[in-house]
């Protein structure tokens, strides 16, 4: 896999099929599908529990917002994953365009999913910072090994944000 | 990911009544005019100032994301706003800034847009 930044676009190419997968399941990722670590962990509290007021306004005011917010970049995403559909065959040597203008959104439903697959499954910081471990052994170590490579992406990303926004600032 | 995204106010904004008790300036000790009472309205926030919004650590948040979302939502140059990530990092959170309660929690909202662990706390 290659990943480079082409005018105003980054392209991830020659995909194998195993990381266009990975990213193919993204989308599905950020979905925190009814474990409550999960979804207490994109929907954390806003203040200390005796903060009644706060925390009760948050919930009926601000929740909804941040849903639609997280919603709408897994949405975003979601479409641009539409270039890897097909079988798995045609995924070799796939290319991914991602426009610079959606850089927010994959920064987001990257960091949706890398938040909600480390709290499904508890990694410990130890294992968080194991770049070496094999992703084959078991779903646990895959899963670890989706975190890591999402946030491998992610560091690209924010390259690219930071190389753009001092681009457009001269 | 801009402040559009946070627009609705979530928090009905407090008016508490200040009454003030003021002597006329050329008042001498044998003359006592009548007190004027002057009557204002003051956001509930100007008077139980300050509190602060912190942001706690979180194993999985890359260090230049945090980096990245502290300039963004509070303008912090690059190496502020690298202290304060070394600092959630290093302790486990940090002050990232404090003043009036509703543009804190602004922040707090902003903050839990871009996915930090971040809350609104009373300051001291």
């Amino acid at each position: 896999m290659e990943i480079c930044r082409r005018n105003d676009y980054i392209e991830i190419s020659e995909l194998d099929p195993f990381l266009a997968e990975l990213l193919r399941q993204i989308p599905a990722s950020t979905d925190p599908e009814g474990v409550s670590a999960a979804e207490q962990r994109l929907f954390s509290p806003p203040a200390a529990p005796d903060e009644i007021e706060i925390c009760a306004e948050w919930k009926l005011y601000v929740k909804p917002e941040l849903r639609r917010l997280f919603q709408t970049a897994t949405e975003t995403v979601a479409a641009d994953l539409e270039q890897l559909r097909g079988n798995e065959k045609a995924f070799a040597n796939r290319t991914l365009r991602i426009p610079s203008k959606h850089a927010e959104a994959w920064l987001s439903a990257l960091n949706q999913a890398r938040l909600v697959i480390a709290a499904k499954y508890d990694f410990t910081d130890r294992e968080l910072c194991d770049h070496y471990r094999s992703p084959i052994g078991s779903r646990r170590d895959l899963s670890l090994f989706q975190v890591n490579f999402y946030g491998f992406l992610q560091e690209f990303i924010l390259r690219e944000l930071d190389g753009w926004d001092k681009r457009s600032e001269g | 990911m801009t402040e559009s995204h946070f627009g609705t106010r979530w928090r009905r904004k407090n008016i508490v009544t200040v009454m003030r008790f003021s002597v006329p300036k050329n008042a001498g000790p044998s003359t006592v005019d009548a007190p004027t009472v002057e009557k204002e309205t003051r956001s509930k926030e100007d008077v139980d100032l300050p509190w602060q919004v912190v942001v706690h650590n979180d194993p999985v948040n890359l260090m230049s994301y945090v980096t990245m979302v502290f300039q963004r939502v509070f303008g912090y140059p690059r190496e502020k706003a690298e202290r304060h990530m070394l600092e959630v990092h290093n302790n486990g959170r940090s002050i990232l800034w404090s003043g009036v309660r509703e543009r804190g929690e602004l922040y707090v909202q902003q903050l839990h847009g871009y996915l930090l662990l971040a809350t609104l706390e009373k300051a001291g």
